[in-house]
């Protein structure tokens, strides 16, 4: 299939609607507007599809909990603040157990922040996305293909463990367009089999609930399903990265596009740089950091945040390697020099 | 080729972001790498607007164009804030209906070539009100090579796809640009 120039909010709702997505429950907030603005033109038209914009961001998690609980594929999308606002919703979704999509096109807090780019809800995402005993699968595109090709992985990996999946993007992923190319993988759109959605005496009752009064039981829910998030990370951890560099730079998304030129850019000039960049980043790629560190003499982890993912970065590896940080906030996007400079501070520093 | 890191620049509503589409649909149908990356926000109400282009031969890290090698300015505003970053080696072109260079004090840095073209006041009288984005364009592709007018063609036909009213009158816009 030909290539063709879309936004990456656009990219993302297209592949949702292709991944068998039915319904999105949405409100609107700078910079995802497009991914909202698409589904309410194109979702009506599909079989079964339907889009609603809702009265508030409260409202539309709670429509995806009673679509996703009914067993049809759904999702819904907004960006940091609209997220906290979700939070609550997100957390009745996974002790419920539902699947579906949730894309966070972030942009710069707390509070009201700014509609620029932004990567500091990395913590709410992937350490407390909402209150209780829960993990969120996190994915991390860095390009408008990623948003289309991890759109699809989230309502595969959603579908497969049950569980609520978070896309987490930022407002230059959201608003930029890029050549894109869709596959023709058709996936099921058949209602889940666990969906409470009417038996007719024909089966037994299908509950969806997250109460449990009875401490046995609660604990052998939470038990359970950290059995699968236990899979999750054995086998769904994805990371794209430069083998044996002496300065390895950790960035995700947006960043990591920056850091590879900035890492190409030393490289140019002698220096034995190399990118890790996490697609995941809950689970957070641990041997994948590991086999990309092998040779190094430090680590620089980028980010546009005050550096939320360096934790993460220092417990994957030991805490045996050093671990810098540069990152810029407030909605600026780092340029390449910026990042340069900094690898090449390491270099003298750690004689790399 | 080496890569083209283009910023356009003027008010909302001028076809700011338009004129970046098509230079990224022609680079698409040129098989080079692609990038659009608009200002969002206030401004597609009326305010200051930019948008970054990337066209390379190679995957394009940041799509943000800080230090153009090609500017597009429909505006004094733009003008004065972007002129001066310019990269040595660059082009700029200017809509100087709106955009006074001589009044203002800020200047391109050496070895910028500056092209001065009244686009406004030609899409006026040539009855092509809202055009004045692609006669710049059409100034931009003659001076820089930018791609075959095959491409260019080809390229307009999908970016007024719908619209076909709108193609004959762009190609016009686009001629008295390059004829300039």
């Amino acid at each position: 299939m030909e290539k063709s120039l879309m936004k990456g909010n656009e990219a993302c709702a297209e592949a949702a609607i292709r991944a068998g997505c039915k319904c999105y429950f949405g409100y609107p907030i700078t910079p995802q507007n497009e991914i909202t603005a698409y589904m309410s033109k194109c979702l009506p038209k599909i079989e079964g599809g339907v889009f609603v914009q809702a009265e508030s961001e409260i409202g539309a998690v709670n429509m995806l909990y009673g679509c996703a609980g009914s067993g049809v594929r759904c999702m819904t999308s907004s960006s940091s603040p609209g997220i906290s606002l979700k939070a609550e919703g997100i957390s009745y979704l996974a002790g419920a157990d539902l699947p579906c999509v949730i894309v966070n096109i972030q942009r710069g807090g707390p509070g009201l922040g700014t509609i620029q780019p932004s990567q500091a809800d990395y913590w709410q995402a992937t350490k407390a996305m909402g209150h209780g005993d829960l993990r969120i699968p996190t994915l991390a595109p860095n390009s408008v293909q990623e948003m289309v090709d991890m759109t699809t992985k989230a309502f595969k990996i959603a579908e497969k463990y049950r569980t609520p999946v978070m896309i987490l993007a930022d407002g230059l992923l959201g608003q930029m367009m890029e050549p894109v190319n869709f596959s023709d993988e058709t996936l099921s759109c058949e209602p889940y089999s666990f969906g409470a959605n009417g038996h007719g005496n024909k089966r037994p009752k299908n509950i969806i609930n997250s109460l449990y009064l009875d401490p046995l039981k609660l604990e052998e829910r939470i038990n359970e399903r950290f059995a699968r998030y236990e899979k999750i990370r054995l086998n769904e951890s994805a990371a794209d990265y430069d083998k044996g560099a002496k300065i390895v730079v950790a960035a995700y998304g947006s960043t990591a596009r920056v850091a590879r030129s900035a890492v190409d850019k030393a490289r140019a000039e002698g220096i034995n740089a190399g990118l890790f960049r996490p697609q995941t980043l809950w689970p957070f790629p641990e041997k994948q950091i590991k086999d990309a560190t092998v040779n190094a003499k430090a680590v620089l982890v980028s980010e546009m945040s005050m550096g939320q993912m360096v934790d993460d970065v220092k417990m994957a590896l030991e805490f045996k390697l050093p671990v810098e940080f540069f990152g810029r906030q407030g909605g600026f996007v780092p340029n390449p020099d910026e990042i340069l400079a900094k690898i090449k501070e390491m270099e003298g520093k750690y004689n790399a | 080729m080496k890569t083209y890191e283009i910023l356009t620049a003027g008010f909302g509503g001028q076809g700011i972001l338009f004129a970046g589409k098509l230079l990224a649909e022609i680079g698409l149908l040129d098989n080079k790498e692609v990038s659009w990356f608009p200002s969002y926000g206030p401004a597609m109400r009326g305010g200051t607007c930019n948008c970054s282009v990337v066209v390379s031969d190679t995957p394009i890290g940041s799509p943000v164009v800080s230090e153009p090698n090609l500017l597009i300015a429909m505006n004094g505003p733009s003008y004065e804030k972007f002129i001066g970053v310019v990269k040595s080696g660059g082009k700029a072109f200017i809509d100087s209906t709106l955009a006074n260079t001589a009044a203002s004090s800020v200047k391109a840095g050496a070895g910028v070539e500056v092209y001065e073209v009244p686009a406004t006041k030609l899409a006026v009288d040539n009855d092509l009100i809202g055009m004045a984005n692609i006669i710049m364009l059409g100034k931009l592709i003659k001076e820089t090579n930018f791609a075959s007018p095959d491409i260019v063609e080809k390229a307009m036909k999908l970016v007024t796809e719908g619209k076909e009213h709108l193609y004959d009158l762009n190609m016009k816009a686009l001629k008295i640009g390059k004829e300039f």
